[in-house]
């Protein structure tokens, strides 16, 4: 019994089938109390006022949306190295879940900034890292969706994803350095950072968080069950046209 | 029932129909392209036995 | 290798486009630049960095599928990558000749650019340093991005969704060297910074794209 068992399509589907309604209804159950917890039951901080609730969707999907293409690189290098065909539609499935929340960690930061920093988007290192993570997850996707033979887009993803990996890191740190340079005193986001959180926000955070994850592996593993369908099907239609 | 906001009351139901919007449009798109999917596929797979 | 890399030359300056439509493009930047944020020397000398690496990044794009795309199509790539030299080899040289039809022009012409965007004359050795260590890694990534894209029909605008990305690091050091320069600040971190970039990816990139090309090749 090995994890690699489950690089065998035909066990995925079993497995999955069968672990799907538990973690869809844990995801329900976890942002529903985390999320409703965060929106009714917190009290106001002393800085941010009620805008202290943002954090219960902002830090989930900020976290996921790094946390997402972590995973694709990891399933990418499987796929590169071993060439198990799941892999590689695993990190083609999340893909779109990685930039949706990137877009979610973005608009709700700005949604955010507006009242605090006065400004809807301000040229902060975090903020332009993960505008530019953004667009290396638009290039993934276009890149799949523009090879019609599923190995070579396999392959040229992963390759891309490994490349774009490092270059999504040294934006990161080009990004931090640039902007240093440019006003010393940048407005820096102290939510979630290095002090304490009052556990009063800090529980419904972490129930959040572990929603987000949740409904991350919930849309995957559907995901990924839609693309291992679609390559059968794929298949047969090809067998149907050659008989 | 909604709980007492203040003047930030835009800022944080904006950021939550921020996040919850695209998220609900993303689990419909992944579920109706799921189904459609397996439709299909299920077509293409009677489709086939009866063909031999 | 050699022969490779003067085959290349040949067929860009043939084909028409080669060392002039690089330094052509770049001019109408630089033009169209002053229409939009108006003729003020100050503002112009203010964002003529940036202006001229932002000219130099899509001045390199333009012509970065035809990096492999002819050879592909007529199969001299086949005949390339199953030729005794390694496949990286071809790509560095690809690389090389890419950057001597459309970096060095610019290299060279960036002065003439500097003049008409009020460039501080601080600025002037900076900007010229920055783009002959900057470019070089430009051209290199490129055949990363027309690797990925060679078998397919349209990928112009695919390729620049996946290029540019991967040159935010070298435009923010590059841009940053020549404004520090500029203004006669420290400029080691950027300098040491942009090297470096350019060396690694000159290193380790010839053989993502290589790799690339098999995939497309098989």
């Amino acid at each position: 019994m090995s994890i690699w068992e489950y690089a065998n399509p035909v066990k995925f589907m079993k497995t999955s089938s069968w672990a799907l309604p538990w973690v869809s209804v844990a995801t329900v159950i976890s942002l529903a109390v985390g999320l409703i917890w965060g929106f009714f039951f917190t009290t106001e901080a002393m800085n941010f006022g009620s805008t202290v609730k943002v954090l219960f969707v902002h830090v989930p999907s900020a976290m996921m949306a790094i946390n997402i293409w972590v995973m694709m690189l990891v399933t990418s290098l499987i796929w590169l190295i071993r060439r198990h065909h799941v892999s590689a539609l695993a990190a083609k499935a999340a893909a779109p879940i990685g930039a949706v929340m990137t877009i979610i960690a973005l608009v709700t930061g700005a949604v955010w900034g507006q009242p605090m920093w006065g400004t809807w988007w301000e040229w902060d290192p975090r903020l332009t890292s993960f505008l530019i993570l953004f667009l290396f997850y638009l290039g993934y996707m276009a890149l799949w969706g523009a090879i019609e033979n599923p190995d070579t887009a396999a392959d040229l993803t992963g390759v891309l994803c490994l490349v774009g990996s490092v270059f999504a890191l040294l934006s990161r740190y080009a990004v931090k350095f640039w902007n240093q340079g440019l006003h010393q005193d940048s407005t820096i986001l102290k939510v979630g950072e290095k002090d304490p959180l009052d556990p009063s926000y800090y529980i419904p955070l972490v129930i959040c968080i572990v929603g987000f994850v949740l409904l991350f592996v919930t849309l995957l593993l559907l995901r990924t069950r839609t693309e291992i369908r679609l390559r059968r099907l794929k298949a047969l239609e090809q067998r149907e046209r050659m008989a | 029932m909604m709980p007492e906001l203040g003047k930030y009351a835009l800022t944080v139901v904006l950021s939550y129909i921020g996040t919850l919007g695209p998220l609900a449009v993303l689990t419909i798109w992944t579920l109706w392209r799921g189904a459609k999917v397996k439709a299909a596929l299920a077509a293409q797979e009677e489709r086939m036995k009866k063909n031999g | 290798m050699i022969a490779l890399l003067l085959r290349d030359l040949r067929l860009a300056v043939r084909a028409g486009g080669g060392f002039g439509l690089g330094l052509a493009f770049f001019l109408i930047v630089v033009t169209l630049v002053p229409f939009g944020v108006g003729p003020e020397g100050q503002i112009l000398g203010r964002i003529a960095p940036g202006i001229l690496w932002l000219g130099a990044l899509l001045a390199c794009l333009l012509s970065l599928d035809r990096i492999f795309a002819l050879d592909f199509e007529d199969g001299s790539l086949d005949l390339l990558a199953t030729a005794p030299v390694p496949l990286e080899g071809v790509v560095t040289i690809k690389a090389l000749a890419h950057w001597i039809t459309t970096g060095l022009p610019l290299v060279v012409a960036a002065p003439v650019f500097g003049l008409l965007m009020h460039l501080e004359s601080t600025a002037y050795f900076w900007m010229i340093l920055a783009l002959a260590l900057g470019t070089p890694a430009l051209s290199v990534l490129g055949t990363f991005g027309a690797a990925l894209t060679v078998g397919l029909k349209r990928g112009g605008l695919l390729l620049s969704l996946l290029v540019l990305p991967l040159y935010v690091p070298t435009l923010i050091f590059g841009a940053e060297l020549v404004r520090r320069g500029a203004q006669n600040m420290d400029t080691n971190v950027p300098l040491l910074m942009l090297a470096g970039i350019t060396a690694a990816v000159i290193a380790v990139v010839p053989f993502a794209s290589a790799a690339a090309i098999r995939v497309n090749l098989r």
